[in-house]
């Protein structure tokens, strides 16, 4: 019962900042709203029983994300002129509004093949044994890694200032 | 009625819906980024939806690595973005046309 309340109250939130994200004109508040959202989002992983991932999305998402963005905004003196939309408006909102339809219908409709029960045990050790057990995720998990390593050399490399 | 699977599929579903309207409508480079990191959002809450009702520990392992994709997209293209401003004075997405001829 408690787990319904905080789902909808987290739902309301990560919706409404999501709103915000795309429709105020601020874009240091579409920032702030943002980050609103990615905490929200954590909150649901919460609900979901998924402690880990709420601790990286906590993490990831508001802590590194969130300050790259800012800094994305500072660096760029773009601010002043706010977040403008383009002439695409009318057929993106179609397109969106067509998706959203789409989904929700098809979601209902399904008949999901849901586990008669759920367990709620940390989920940090299994999704260890999921990744580094055998028959795991091992080769998944390095290729990460060396993406991770190569797009920090290339964020790098292209904001050098090239001098002479 | 209580909370189902279908509540966070319909919720992921609305926030990846979001974030395609702002990723298509708007002008601001970092607003787009922002959008598609809502839009990665949505599909992460649907994953570990799956992951919880369905029982199955994959679905949690998948959003781990869809985080370092998008951690990984983030750095790249915010440097990108910064790199253009420098050299065009500008973040509008519509006047990037330097891979154009």
């Amino acid at each position: 019962m408690g787990m319904d309340v905080a789902f909808w109250i987290l739902a309301v939130i990560c919706v409404g900042a999501a709103l915000a994200v795309v429709f105020l004109r601020d874009i240091f508040r579409v920032a702030l709203f943002m980050i609103l959202c990615f905490f929200a989002v954590a909150g649901i992983y919460i609900t979901l029983s998924a402690d880990f991932l709420a601790a990286a999305q906590v993490l990831i998402y508001v802590g590194a994300i969130g300050v790259l963005l800012m800094f994305a905004i500072m660096l760029t003196k773009e601010s002043k002129r706010g977040s403008l939309t383009g002439k695409l408006r009318p057929l993106s909102m179609l397109v969106a509004i067509l998706f959203m339809v789409t989904m929700i219908l098809v979601v209902i409709s399904t008949d999901w093949n849901v586990a008669a029960e759920v367990s709620k045990e940390p989920t940090t050790a299994r999704i260890a044994h999921s990744i580094f057990g055998r028959d795991g995720f091992v080769l998944a998990f390095e290729i990460a890694s060396a993406l991770l390593v190569a797009a920090a050399i290339g964020a790098i490399v292209l904001v050098r200032e090239r001098d002479k | 009625m209580s909370v189902g699977l279908e509540h966070f599929l319909i919720l992921s579903a609305v926030l990846f819906a979001i974030g395609l309207y702002g990723a298509l409508a708007k002008k601001n480079a970092v607003v787009i980024l922002m959008c598609i990191e809502i839009m990665l959002n949505a599909v992460n809450i649907a994953m570990v939806a799956f992951a919880h009702y369905v029982d199955v520990i994959s679905g949690q392992v998948f959003t781990i690595f869809i985080m370092v994709v998008a951690a990984a997209e983030v750095a790249v293209g915010l440097a990108l973005i910064i790199s253009i401003f420098r050299r065009k004075k500008t973040l509008d997405a519509e006047k990037f046309d330097i891979l154009k001829w």
